[in-house]
């Protein structure tokens, strides 16, 4: 009853005050609307941009690395066994690129429950003939269906059915600036040469955009089969095996586990893409940091307007207090306007946010990198909308509890004598 | 003794303002329930400065106060603004009303908060406390809409809302005109004789105080 009181009193000093309160309230609206919005879109970029790389970057490579080996025959010696022994200029001698045993790791990974799934790969560099010049690039011969559900490879391929690829023999997928580099469109004919020197005929059945041109001007795909058969090797030749984890943040661990247990070379998407984990921390932190501070501004704005109230209202104040309300009474009245100010402020924000957000959201967005987003990213994540509702009653309640403090320490009997 | 609503015992007050002044000075004395008792003295005297005192609402004194039979040493701000709100009714000398409030939600609003009787009792009560004052047709009104004795009259309506031990007031009729100070003054002596209310009024109305039960003279901060 007494609260109910209190909120009685706190809406007539709202009400006598409209306009105040309104500036007060959009000041906090404001903040709330940016802040929103702000993160929404920065995170709608951020998952576009590690989407550019973490969609079809596999969390564990595992391939063989050529290198020399670290058991050279000296160290089997039994003469040599308790020394040291220096070694120079040692060279890879001509080990296989293949992975070994691929079956049974695909079999092992198959039973491990920490993986979603896995794509083989047969990659080698060729060169694509254009007339007299040899273009040197990549060819991959993927497993489609399941680059296809593991990797988005769809999204990737601009024109053409990607399934063509695994249904039609001797084609090939190409990247978009390999292409016209080649003066080649869907329907023709390319001509692909191995290291060895031998040459094939593929047709070309779509383009691959990955929004990295550089990357785009190498590379190239083809199935599995067609691959094994350009390259002479059999259907066990293979050369990398890609594995998507169900946690991404697993996967140094298990690429370590994978490397001591398979005895291939593992690499992370961690390790592989540092330097996007960054880009998204940094843009996360500066999202936030803009947002908070238009709430501290808008609790600025919300301090000083109940500072200039409680001056206005010294009288009411006292009168409070003369007729038996006691300082905890006052400064809850000043609190509740405070926090009712601040509550109704980021509804509105919330809304106007929302909006904005939405809004925002069918801008048209065509980036030539990006052939997939057709508008500008945003991401609704209600999270946002949560944070926002907790910063916004947090930094209302301090802007609020300092002037309130100083109601509740008005001394009636100074202002009575004062008039 | 039992009938003792207000004793002050040895009160003594100083101001520190750089010099210390002594404004009051051992004042004692003890006012009997329905007794009606007027402060008078020259200005400057303490008179309000006593007031404040004796309402609570200035604690920084030495010496005893008690009122209703309870002691106000040691007392807490929020036990303070309890006995205010339950015992002590106050009409000041500028007419302090809430003007973002309506008429009567003024006088509503200390029984609201002391929270003994529902919503629609405390309406009631406060009409007919309006109903004494002669002004219940301006419940309605706003409070910043109402002449200066209208509004002194809604104080003294307020003042009474909790049915008080005793109401205190600071020269109430000093910024009034002479005919609404004569209206201040029958009300102030209608609740006396007709519902024995204890009064304590300071006034410099030599002609009103000789027509209280008691005159209580001050100078330079005792009572002579
Ligand atoms: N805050 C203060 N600091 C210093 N001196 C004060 C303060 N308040 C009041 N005084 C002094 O205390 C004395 C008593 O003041 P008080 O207001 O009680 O007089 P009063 O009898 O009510 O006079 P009046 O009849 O004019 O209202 C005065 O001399 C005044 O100057
Ligand atoms: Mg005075």
């Amino acid at each position: 009853m007494t609260l109910k009181l209190l909120i009685q009193i706190a809406i007539t000093m709202l009400r006598a005050r409209l306009r105040q309160t309104i500036v007060a309230a959009v000041g906090v609206t404001f903040g709330i609307t940016m802040f929103v919005t702000l993160l929404s879109f920065m995170s709608g970029l951020n998952g576009m941009l590690d989407g550019l790389v973490g969609n079809r970057t596999p969390h564990i490579r595992l391939y063989n690395e050529i290198e020399p080996s670290k058991n050279q025959p000296i160290n089997l010696s039994e003469a040599y066994k308790k020394d040291y022994n220096f070694i120079n200029s040692i060279k890879s001698n001509n080990s296989r690129q293949e992975i070994y045993s691929a079956n049974k790791i695909m079999q092992t990974l198959k039973e491990d429950n920490r993986v979603l799934g896995y794509s083989r790969k047969v990659a080698s560099q060729v060169f694509f003939n254009d007339g007299a010049i040899d273009i040197a690039g990549f060819m991959n011969g993927i497993d489609v269906e399941a680059e296809m559900l593991l990797y988005s490879f769809r999204d990737y391929v601009t024109s053409g059915n990607p399934l063509d690829v695994k249904n039609r023999s001797n084609s090939i997928i190409l990247g978009k600036p390999l292409a016209e580099k080649l003066m080649v469109s869907i329907g023709d004919i390319v001509q692909v040469a191995t290291i060895q020197g031998e040459r094939f005929q593929l047709k070309v059945v779509g383009y691959y955009q990955s929004g990295l041109a550089d990357f785009d001007k190498t590379q190239s795909f083809a199935s599995i089969n067609t691959v094994q058969k350009i390259l002479g090797k059999p259907s066990s030749h293979i050369t990398d095996i890609q594995v998507k984890l169900k946690d991404m943040n697993l996967a140094p661990k298990t690429a370590k586990e994978y490397r001591q247990v398979f005895g291939v070379s593992a690499q992370d998407i961690q390790a592989a893409n540092a330097q996007f984990e960054t880009g998204t921390y940094i843009r996360n932190l500066i999202s936030y940091a803009v947002g908070i501070t238009l709430l501290i501004v808008a609790g600025f704005g919300i301090y000083n307007i109940l500072n200039m109230m409680i001056y206005e209202k010294m009288d009411t104040i006292a009168i409070l207090k003369a007729t038996g309300f006691s300082g905890t009474d006052v400064k809850r009245i000043f609190m509740l306007i405070s926090l009712s100010i601040g509550f109704f402020g980021c509804l509105l924000g919330l809304l106007l946010g929302n909006t904005l957000s939405r809004l925002i959201s069918h801008i048209p967005f065509n980036s030539p990198a990006v052939p997939t987003i057709k508008t500008f990213p945003v991401d609704h994540n209600p999270v946002y909308y949560a944070i926002a509702i907790i910063f916004s009653l947090v930094t209302t309640y301090f802007a609020g509890w300092f002037p309130a403090r100083k109601a509740s320490k008005v001394d009636p009997v100074v202002i009575i004598r004062g008039k | 003794m039992q009938n003792i609503i207000l004793q002050a015992t040895n009160i003594s007050k100083n101001f520190y303002d750089p010099v210390t002044v002594e404004v009051l000075h051992n004042v004692s004395f003890g006012i009997q329930k329905g007794e009606f008792v007027s402060i008078i003295g020259k200005s400057g005297c303490g008179k309000s400065t006593l007031l404040y005192i004796l309402s609570t609402m200035d604690t920084d004194y030495s010496g005893e106060l008690m009122i209703d039979g309870e002691r106000m040493a040691q007392k807490k701000e929020k036990d303070l603004a309890r006995i205010r709100n339950e015992k002590i009714g106050f009409v000041f000398q500028f007419h302090y009303l809430l003007n973002e409030f309506s008429v009567l939600k003024n006088v509503m609003l200390p029984a609201l908060r002391l929270n003994k009787y529902s919503e629609e009792v405390i309406r009631e009560k406060a009409f007919a406390k309006l109903d004494i004052l002669g002004i219940k047709d301006l419940s309605e009104k706003k409070a910043s809409q109402l002449s200066g004795g209208q509004k002194q009259r809604v104080a003294i309506a307020r003042s009474l809302i909790n049915d008080p031990a005793i109401i205190m007031g600071d020269e109430p009729t000093g910024n009034l005109d002479k005919k609404n100070s004569q209206i201040v003054f029958d009300t102030f002596k209608h609740l006396s004789e007709d519902l024995k209310q204890t009064l304590l009024i300071v006034t410099h109305d030599p002609s009103f105080a000789e027509s209280t039960h008691r005159i209580i003279e001050m100078e330079d901060g005792r009572i002579i």
